[in-house]
């Protein structure tokens, strides 16, 4: 379970947010809403601990993040605006390395299962700088699969996805969500999820 | 679907950059021209007076190959930082210190070895004698990873700032003195026939001392630049 109590943001001498409070149970979908420039990618970093909050704390199982580290960083995935892929490497290199880092290796088999899966068959192994802005994403994406981390943070993650591959991450979130997963997501599109509640969480 | 252990997260780091490498040679011969280039230039520059030339090799070498690892600093975290990777990293659950380990080790793979391997075909040109020239890559062997971990700190200090290449420079060049002082000096000993035990143990000291702390310090410097 993901708690937070009295969060508070300020970038510069600018203040975000301040007094922020919410808690995330297994199961649960939130959405962070807010104009441009409310803060919303400072709270899903400032979630993942890149950065320090002004004020507040953020626990995770009850213990504080900066505390547990790399536990947390384990039962974690962040995808943010950028992809975080090589252009110089192929989808699968890149799905592999990247699962590498979150911690977890994975066969070649899984890797491609999940790329197909993700609506990239035929692209496995063609180098990612070929590929199309969507499809880039889709690689990035693919990483949901492979890992089992209850918390999902998903900045905007439906950039460049056309609505075939939008359709694909609202099954993904609901599967990930009947498995007692958690996210948090910000979007500018709309997004729906059969047979869940969302929260939303709306930063002024 | 495996947990993967601390070494292998380690390899998988240093395979990964050497793959990047691989796929953008450009960037490794760079390093390694503009090394075999300003040692080139000194022969040429002096004249065919070989006491001259015996006398200068080792601080030629070694201030070339210092320049020439100043080259590729800009680049060992840039890259990562741009495309995002470098976030996913600080969220590896293992140690930072780690990932960062394996990076120098592999920048050093890509830009201290081939200086090493070079340089003993380099020092032909300066007339140094077999002894020097064996005395020569056994410094270079201790100094360049130092290199490359003090560079290190200074890349990550610099990241994502503009004009960074300068700074860097700068920033890590004064600490490099000492190296390039032990690492010349065994050489200057070993051609005036005295011992060169001190100035290799100093290095050692040095590369010992680096080893455990700039992993660390990197990766602290690199949580302040993400922020």
């Amino acid at each position: 379970m993901l708690e937070i109590n009295n969060l508070a943001c300020t970038r510069g001498d600018h203040q975000l947010f301040s007094g922020l409070s919410f808690s995330l149970f297994a199961g649960e979908l939130l959405q962070v809403q807010g104009e441009n420039g409310k803060g919303k990618t400072s709270l899903l970093r400032t979630l993942c601990g890149f950065i320090t909050p002004a004020a507040g704390e953020i626990r995770w199982r009850g213990q504080d993040i900066r505390e547990l580290d790399e536990e947390y960083y384990a039962e974690m995935v962040y995808l943010g605006h950028l992809n975080a892929i090589k252009d110089e490497l192929n989808a699968l290199e890149n799905l592999r390395i990247s699962a590498g880092l979150a911690g977890c290796e994975v066969s070649d088999k899984e890797a491609i299962a999940a790329l197909r899966h993700m609506g990239l068959r035929g692209r496995e192994t063609l180098p990612v700088k070929v590929l199309s802005q969507g499809q880039r994403r889709r690689v990035a994406l693919a990483r949901l699969l492979v890992g089992n981390a209850p918390l999902w943070i998903l900045d905007e993650p439906l950039t460049a996805l056309d609505v075939g591959a939008v359709g694909l991450m609202q099954e993904l979130i609901g599967t990930h969500l009947a498995k007692s997963g958690m996210v948090i997501f910000t979007t500018h599109q709309p997004l729906e999820v059969a047979g869940v509640e969302m929260r939303r969480l709306t930063l002024t | 679907m495996n947990k993967l252990s601390l070494f292998g997260l380690l390899g998988l780091v240093i395979r990964r950059d050497l793959m990047l490498a691989m796929r953008r040679r450009a960037d490794v011969l760079t390093t390694l021209i503009f090394f075999v280039m300003v040692v080139s230039l000194f022969p040429l520059g002096v004249g065919p007076e070989m006491d001259m030339l015996r006398k200068m090799a080792a601080g030629v070498v070694w201030v070339a190959a210092l320049l020439a690892s100043m080259l590729s600093l800009g680049r060992m975290f840039s890259a990562d930082y741009l495309d995002g990777t470098l976030e996913q990293m600080l969220l590896a659950p293992q140690s930072l210190s780690v990932l960062v380990l394996g990076k120098i080790l592999a920048h050093w793979m890509l830009s201290g070895l081939p200086l090493m391997l070079m340089a003993p075909v380099l020092g032909l040109q300066f007339d140094m004698s077999v002894q020097a020239l064996w005395v020569l890559v056994v410094s270079l062997l201790l100094g360049t990873p130092i290199l490359s971990m003090i560079g290190a700190v200074g890349a990550a200090l610099t990241l994502g700032l503009r004009g960074g290449g300068v700074l860097v420079s700068l920033l890590v060049l004064p600490l490099c003195i000492p190296v390039l002082i032990f690492g010349t000096g065994a050489v200057e000993a070993v051609t005036s026939g005295m011992d060169i035990t001190s100035h290799l143990s100093l290095l050692g000291a040095l590369l010992v001392l680096a080893f455990a702390f700039t992993p660390w310090v990197t990766a602290l410097a690199l949580r302040i630049s993400m922020e």
